[in-house]
């Protein structure tokens, strides 16, 4: 027993757990054997973890990390440009197809109508968020000066 | 505590969207030969009504929810995918191909989800076979993940209190004190968010999701809230056919003419036109349309029972009934049960809201059957052979 956990690094139960999982998950990938999709479900698969990890993580901590060197302030600024810009960000990721109009016919197909409006509406939808932000940090800055001028 | 959130929302996640299959019907689920990978087989009921809509609607909306959970969670421990060296051990390797599947099949079934209620097929597969067999290997990783786990983050949840962690700001943050996990930073820098914060910024991010996502089920103006999806649109004048379409007739290249005829095989074979349906007893009944997408509507639905056209027909006691539409395709034909066809609200509408359908919505005739998945109500009908038993 000492001796299994001094080779493998872990415990016999581990092992089990790891291969139940990886058995469990063959067996579901084998139903796509013979299917002339499965190479394009397997890069959707693989390609789904790589975009995030090596380009939507990256990108986005890049972004954070310039956003920490923005001039200092009697009121940081930072989450004030931080939180819309996730929220831009987080409903762009999500609601793609309709804002950069990909899938036009079968939308149209689906419901008898087009992609005309969603672009329209998340600009809005980000400029109304920008704008909450900036009206928060005017009203935080103007609390904070007037304290400080009055204290 | 995002693990917390995901351990409670994930097993949610997996059920609906099991079910899913099953409201398809009998050897209708999608996909078809899925082997030991099913719930084991039931009839799908047909009462309370609003079943399909709400696990169909708690599966998409929850599943919409999750998204910035998921992307906190996985940026929490981010630095353990570039640990260095990459495996220490046999053990160590075994387990990080397992969180390879859990990664991969987390954003996998997030995306192709997204896509579809967007109806963008940009991944070029089948959604059923993709997003159902997907599942399986996220269900397989995520047990694997919760055994290894459970513990860790039972530990981390006791480590500090929440209560006090919601009455800390900024100024009083501190990073965590090193442990073994590797996950704590050596050198932080200074603290720009508070904990509290964080976990506002996350459940602000659902909540935002969850409020542009949501009036894919109401009707009425509050439909419009669902800004960015395509069910936060009707098609139309506001009469009583505004609401939402699943497939128009140009894409099913349906074209009705005068000469249509319901054609009824049982024991008695029938014919019927339009006038002659509409003289026959009609019923008149609030059903939701709920589809796999997650929106629904609900609407005033008026027209023959099922059960009556099945006593015309010369079987009473169906043991299933097969519909055929005008259309061609996937979801031209579908079979059901027993206790759908006798249910006493289920109708071949010839109404809604009072009026006539329009051709959007299945006329002449379409099929409206409580807690069917709304693809399963099929539309243009055509026939339908009341089978026994």
């Amino acid at each position: 027993m000492r001796r299994f956990t001094d080779r493998y690094g872990a415990r016999p139960a581990h092992l089990v757990g790891c291969a139940a999982c990886l058995a469990l998950a063959a067996y579901a990938a084998s139903f796509l054997l013979g299917d002339p999709a499965l190479l394009r479900v397997l890069t959707w698969f693989v390609g789904a973890a790589v975009v995030h990890d090596l380009v939507l993580f990256p990108l986005c901590a890049l972004v954070d990390r310039a956003l920490t060197r923005l001039p200092r302030a009697p009121v940081p600024l930072v989450n004030h440009v931080r939180v819309p810009l996730l929220g831009a960000g987080l409903t762009f990721c999500v609601f793609l197809p309709g804002i950069v109009r990909q899938g036009e016919a079968t939308h149209l197909a689906a419901t008898g109508l087009d992609q005309q409006p969603y672009l329209g509406r998340w600009l809005g939808l980000v400029a109304a968020m920008a704008a909450v932000s900036a009206l928060v940090y005017l009203v935080r800055w103007a609390v904070t000066t007037r304290s400080a001028a009055g204290g | 505590m995002f693990a917390a959130a995901l351990l409670v929302g994930m097993p949610i996640l997996l059920v609906t969207g099991l079910l899913d299959r099953v409201a398809y019907g009998p050897g209708q689920g999608l996909p078809g030969e899925v082997g030991l990978l099913q719930l084991p087989p039931f009839d799908w009921p047909s009462s309370p009504s609003w079943l399909f809509r709400l696990t169909q609607g708690v599966h998409v909306g929850l599943g919409i929810a999750l998204v910035p959970v998921v992307l906190a969670k996985l940026w929490s421990v981010i630095p353990k995918l570039f640990a260095w060296p990459p495996v220490r051990s046999p053990a160590q390797a075994l387990e990080r191909a397992t969180l390879l599947l859990l990664v991969g099949s987390t954003l996998f079934e997030i995306a192709t989800g997204l896509l579809n209620i967007q109806y963008d097929y940009v991944f070029g597969f089948s959604f059923y076979t993709g997003h159902y067999l997907g599942a399986w290997v996220f269900a397989a990783a995520f047990a694997a993940h919760v055994a290894l786990k459970l513990g860790t983050m039972l530990r981390a949840l006791r480590s500090r209190s929440l209560r006090r962690e919601l009455a800390t700001p900024l100024a009083a943050t501190v990073p965590e004190p090193v442990d073994e996990t590797g996950l704590v930073a050596p050198d932080p820098a200074p603290p720009t968010m508070s904990r509290r914060g964080a976990l506002a910024l996350v459940g602000g991010g659902s909540a935002l999701l969850v409020a542009l996502s949501v009036g894919q089920v109401l009707d009425g103006p509050a439909r419009a809230s669902a800004l960015l999806l395509p069910r936060g649109r009707t098609t139309g004048d506001g009469g009583p056919n505004a609401f939402p379409v699943n497939r128009t007739a140009a894409a099913a290249g349906v074209a009705p003419t005068a000469e249509w005829r319901l054609a009824l095989s049982g024991a008695t074979p029938r014919t019927f036109t339009m006038a002659e349906l509409a003289a026959l007893p009609q019923h008149t009944a609030r059903l939701p349309i709920a589809c796999v997408e997650g929106w629904s509507t609900v609407q005033t639905w008026t027209g023959v029972r099922l059960r009556d056209l099945a006593a015309l027909a010369g079987v009473p006691r169906p043991a299933s009934a097969f519909v055929a539409s005008l259309e061609d395709g996937p979801f031209a034909r579908s079979t059901l049960t027993s206790g759908q066809v006798l249910d006493p609200d289920a109708l071949l509408a010839l109404r809604v809201n009072g009026a006539e359908l329009s051709l959007d919505h299945g006329f002449p005739a379409r099929i409206v059957v409580p807690a069917l998945p709304g693809v399963r109500c099929t539309k243009w009908v055509r026939s339908i052979e009341f089978r026994e038993a």
